[in-house]
């Protein structure tokens, strides 16, 4: 391969910093030693812990079936790294190169990889987020918190917002008996997700497992017992529950702080970067240097009319990170796009739920194989005559399928006859997104219009309103 | 439009012994109409779209009367297993049969199963002591998956006999029939009254279960009450307890008497194998993916036009999917034809694919890995006596009938 000189010493000795060491950042450094870089990789990362996983956390953590500390992710190749843990990046000046650390050191790159992906949004109430028993979740500290005062057996947990988080908590809660109450603003648990025909479905798993679901209302106040433990939770609606524990899951923030001033569009909705992962700049130019994957990006999606996705989804970290790695370190016309297909995954109530494509995109739904009743089936998703998404309840054996037609536009409805068709298959339905002003709880995939530089809060999941 | 004349030859016992060069020319149209009527798929990808297409049916009640050509295995007297339904019926009772089988509510059921596995495998080999040539079918693959039947279920083993000989004579419903009117007559006579024996038998088994349950599946079955849906019925018992004898009797057979025959072919594999007992592990999908058992899926039917590779299936039309081809095409595999023990990223076809991927795989795994590890560890200097080795008739459920080994002496 002929490399131009530069390039080449690039590839040969230099500079590579990651901030973020989790999902995004891990891969990304496997795939530079990968493809050949053989320079210093240098991986920040606030936490004081090697990369581990995140999905178990809500799941098998919570129920106690792996240590918390048992969730390190698997590693793929020796990646030779210089590992800054417990060490938080506070700033970055483009024009030297440097990224500036808490301890006041500072490290220069010749390309540099944001990793930072989220963190949960916290009780916007400080007092009250500080009572005893009142939690979120998610880092590695958060569940072993939370496990270990679920095992204590509270006389109830509070769960507020029924996005993905949430109900998985509620799901692990009543596995382990615990009395459980969710506190959802939207109609529905996981209506900003998946709408509200779906989420009907998901209220029907939670009062089958005795969860008290509270929809269409909002925690107005948590109240403290005299010395600084969880007792009360106030709802808009005036009632009361009394718990023990409450856990926030109100979804979830950008890390980009740490970039305020620096010239990047980064903002409250992520970093804006372009199909080829480099960041833009303020003024909507891309940088050469600066890439940016996972949690925290926001790019644009050829196959939803370009329009920039933000994506917390665990594929997308890592398919992501694969292209940013890849292209931060070749030629200019060997660079790849991310073209990913959205892909999510949740497990609770003993369904396995997946979805590919963008729900909350869609403003049709049609039940395309089994029944929502039965609690079994897979539905297909259309905006403007075509197929945009589709989600499985126990059935993730046929999304592959739609995924296809996803990919080709297929039309919505589709026209075509299936094995097991039901009656409810025959016609679309709107499919209850609730208006993009009126937010609820963790909708993962935030559609945010055409603009690198968009910064406009619309439709991130906003908190609940202050206590009144 | 054009069309091959593929399927004749491929079922042409002539072409038993090795149908991969037939198999590389229908590649060269992934998707093509064969003479008979079939519509033949025979790429990798080609035949994962399809198995993964809700547009395909596996009930053959959709499929016109006339376009039927391949030979009835299951009993005609009772429903039709689950291997032949549709969703929401064929999930439903692979549900049914799953939690009394697998993970989560039957974990350790096929697991549990290793010691006796092995000890099963040690007996059939003790018994080869001083002799210096066997037949590897008759003397080893072919009691072996029937007896793991029996222990899985929770046959007595005082029964064991009775039923490896419904099980054999069930089995040969699956080889086209041959001979005179008369001897065909009787071949399929025998063949239900074998059928009707089994279910006799089974009955019985599963009412002294309901009042005495143990720890086996069959009791497992008998008492399960479904979770949020009916339990199986008595005939559906009945028909799918029968499904899993077949679906896990001759394919067993098979793989085991390929992997010992691929062996004997790759010396130097053998050798390996020998120095290093987990190189099975990986083996056994090679071979899935070499030599599978199961080397076309028959009879699945297009419940509407699909288009692809650039052909439309028309609607009602017989499907022959090949995965035995696709397990060779070079687009997925580099070096397909190439026997390589250890060959990474190795998503065969062997089990299937798609919602009716087979339920029995974790269990033929350990059987296959188990058998071959400690046959190539106990006979010393094993060679082949002939080469190609004689073939049943089977085109679908391919192996030899007999397998013929030559060797020097018996390890302990
Ligand atoms: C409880 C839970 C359950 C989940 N379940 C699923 C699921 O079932 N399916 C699914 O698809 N996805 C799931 N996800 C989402 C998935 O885990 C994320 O998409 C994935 O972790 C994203 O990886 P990332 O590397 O982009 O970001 P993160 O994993 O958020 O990593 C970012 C890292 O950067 C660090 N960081 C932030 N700021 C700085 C700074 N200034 N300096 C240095 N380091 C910094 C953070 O502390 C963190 O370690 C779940 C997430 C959680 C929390
Ligand atoms: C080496 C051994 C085996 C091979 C190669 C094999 C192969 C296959 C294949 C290819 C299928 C898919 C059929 C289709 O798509 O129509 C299948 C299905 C099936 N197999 Fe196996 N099998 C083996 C052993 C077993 C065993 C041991 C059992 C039982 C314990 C079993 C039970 C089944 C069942 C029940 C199905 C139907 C699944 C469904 O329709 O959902 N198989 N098998």
């Amino acid at each position: 391969m002929a490399l131009d000189g530069s390039l080449e010493r690039l590839r040969r000795e230099g500079r590579i910093v990651v901030v973020g060491a989790s999902l995004a950042g891990l891969r990304a450094a496997e795939t530079l030693r990968e493809e050949g870089f053989t320079g210093t990789l240098t991986m920040i990362g606030d936490e004081p812990y090697e990369p581990y996983d995140r999905p178990p956390l809500s799941k098998q953590v919570l129920l106690g079936r792996v240590p918390a500390d048992h969730t390190a992710l698997p590693r793929r190749r020796a990646i030779e790294a210089q590992w800054r843990l417990g060490a938080a990046a506070t700033g970055l000046d483009l024009s030297a190169k440097r990224v500036a650390l808490a301890d006041g050191t500072s490290v220069e790159y010749d390309r540099l990889l944001i990793a930072t992906g989220v963190r949960s949004r916290p009780w916007p109430n400080e007092l009250e987020a500080g009572l005893d028993g009142v939690f979120v979740l998610r880092t590695r500290d958060d569940a072993t918190r939370l496990r270990h005062r679920l095992k204590a057996g509270p006389s109830r947990v509070l769960v507020i917002g029924a996005g993905f988080t949430g109900s998985e908590i509620a799901s692990v809660c009543r596995e382990r008996d615990l009395p459980v109450t969710v506190a959802e603003r939207g109609p529905t648990p996981l209506s900003g997700a998946l709408g509200s025909v779906i989420g009907d479905v998901a209220a029907q798993l939670h009062h089958q497992h005795g969860v008290d679901l509270r929809c269409g209302v909002m925690v107005t106040g948590l109240e403290g017992d005299g010395v600084g433990r969880l007792r009360r939770a106030h709802f808009s609606d005036g009632g009361t529950v009394d718990a023990e524990v409450a856990v926030v899951a109100l979804g979830a923030t950008r890390n980009t702080e740490w970039l305020a001033g620096s010239g990047l569009a980064a903002g409250p909705r992520g970093i804006a970067c372009d199909a080829g992962c480099r960041a833009f700049d303020v003024r909507g130019i891309v940088a050469d240097d600066v890439f940016v994957a996972g949690d925290v990006a926001r790019s644009p999606h050829p196959l939803f009319g370009y329009r920039f996705l933000s994506l917390e989804h665990w594929g997308n970290a890592v398919a992501q990170a694969e292209v940013a790695a890849h292209n931060m370190i070749c030629r200019g016309e060997e660079r790849r796009p991310h073209l990913w297909t959205p892909y999510f995954w949740s497990a609770q109530f003993g369904v396995n739920i997946k979805s590919v494509g963008v729900p909350n995109m869609a403003d049709q739904i049609i039940v395309s194989q089994g029944s929502l009743g039965e609690h079994r089936f897979t539905a297909a998703y259309g905006y403007q005559g075509r197929v945009i998404a589709a989600v499985t309840f126990d059935q993730a054996k046929w999304l592959e399928f739609y995924q296809r037609q996803i990919e080709q536009a297929a039309p919505f409805p589709p026209p075509f006859a299936t094995v097991d068709r039901r009656t409810e298959g025959m016609r679309p339905v709107p499919a209850g997104f609730p208006d993009p002003s009126v937010p609820t709880h963790g909708p993962q995939v935030t559609v945010s219009g055409y603009s690198p530089t968009d910064q406009r809060v619309t439709f991130t999941p906003a908190g609940h309103g202050h206590h009144a | 439009m054009t069309s091959v004349a593929l399927l004749g030859q491929i079922l042409d016992y002539a072409n038993r012994a090795d149908p991969y060069p037939l198999y590389a020319e229908l590649r060269r149209t992934p998707v093509v109409r064969d003479e008979s009527g079939p519509y033949l798929v025979s790429t990798y990808w080609e035949i994962h779209s399809l198995l993964h297409d809700p547009r395909v049916s596996s009930d053959i009640r959709n499929l016109a009367p006339e376009a039927k050509t391949a030979p009835r295995t299951e009993d005609p007297d009772l429903p039709p297993s689950f291997i032949r339904l549709d969703p929401p019926d064929h999930d439903r009772l692979r549900r049914l049969i799953m939690r009394t089988y697998g993970p989560p509510h039957a974990p350790r059921r096929v697991y549990g199963l290793r010691g006796e596995i092995s000890g099963i495998v040690s007996g059939l080999i003790d018994r080869f002591q001083g002799r210096d040539r066997i037949d590897l079918v008759d003397d080893f693959s072919y009691p072996f998956p029937v007896t793991v039947i029996c222990r899985l279920l929770g046959v007595p083993q005082e029964d064991e006999q009775r039923f490896h000989g419904w099980a054999d004579t069930v089995a040969t419903a699956i080889e086209p029939a041959v001979g005179t009117p008369e001897e065909q007559q009787a071949h399929w006579q025998a063949i239900r009254e074998a059928h009707h024996q089994l279910a006799e038998y089974l009955s019985g088994l599963i009412a002294q279960r309901r009042r005495a349950p143990r720890e086996d599946m069959i009791s497992a079955l008998a008492t399960d009450r479904g979770a949020d849906e009916s339990p199986m019925s008595l005939p559906e018992m009945l028909s799918n307890l029968t499904l899993l004898l077949i679906a896990g009797h001759e394919t067993t057979v098979n793989l085991i008497t390929n992997g010992m025959l691929t062996l004997l072919r790759h010396p130097d594999t053998l050798k390996q194998l020998r120095a290093d007992p987990d190189l099975v592990i990986p083996l056994v999908e090679e071979l899935l993916r070499f030599e599978p058992p199961v080397q076309l899926l028959p009879e699945r039917t297009t419940l509407d036009d699909i288009e692809i590779a650039g052909t439309t299936i028309p609607q009602g039309a017989s499907l022959w999917l090949v995965p035995a081809s696709g397990n060779r095409d070079p687009r997925r595999f580099p070096e397909p034809d190439r026997f390589l023990p250890d060959r990474p990223d190795n998503q065969h076809f062997g089990f299937g694919s798609g919602i009716h991927n087979c339920i029995g795989s974790p269990l033929a795994r350990l059987e296959a890995q188990a058998a071959l590890a400690e046959l190539v560890r106990r006979l010393d200097n094993p060679r082949l006596v002939e080469d190609p080795p004689p073939y049943r008739h089977n085109a679908v459920l391919r192996g030899p009938r007999h397998l013929p080994i030559a060797f020097d002496g018996l390890s302990r």
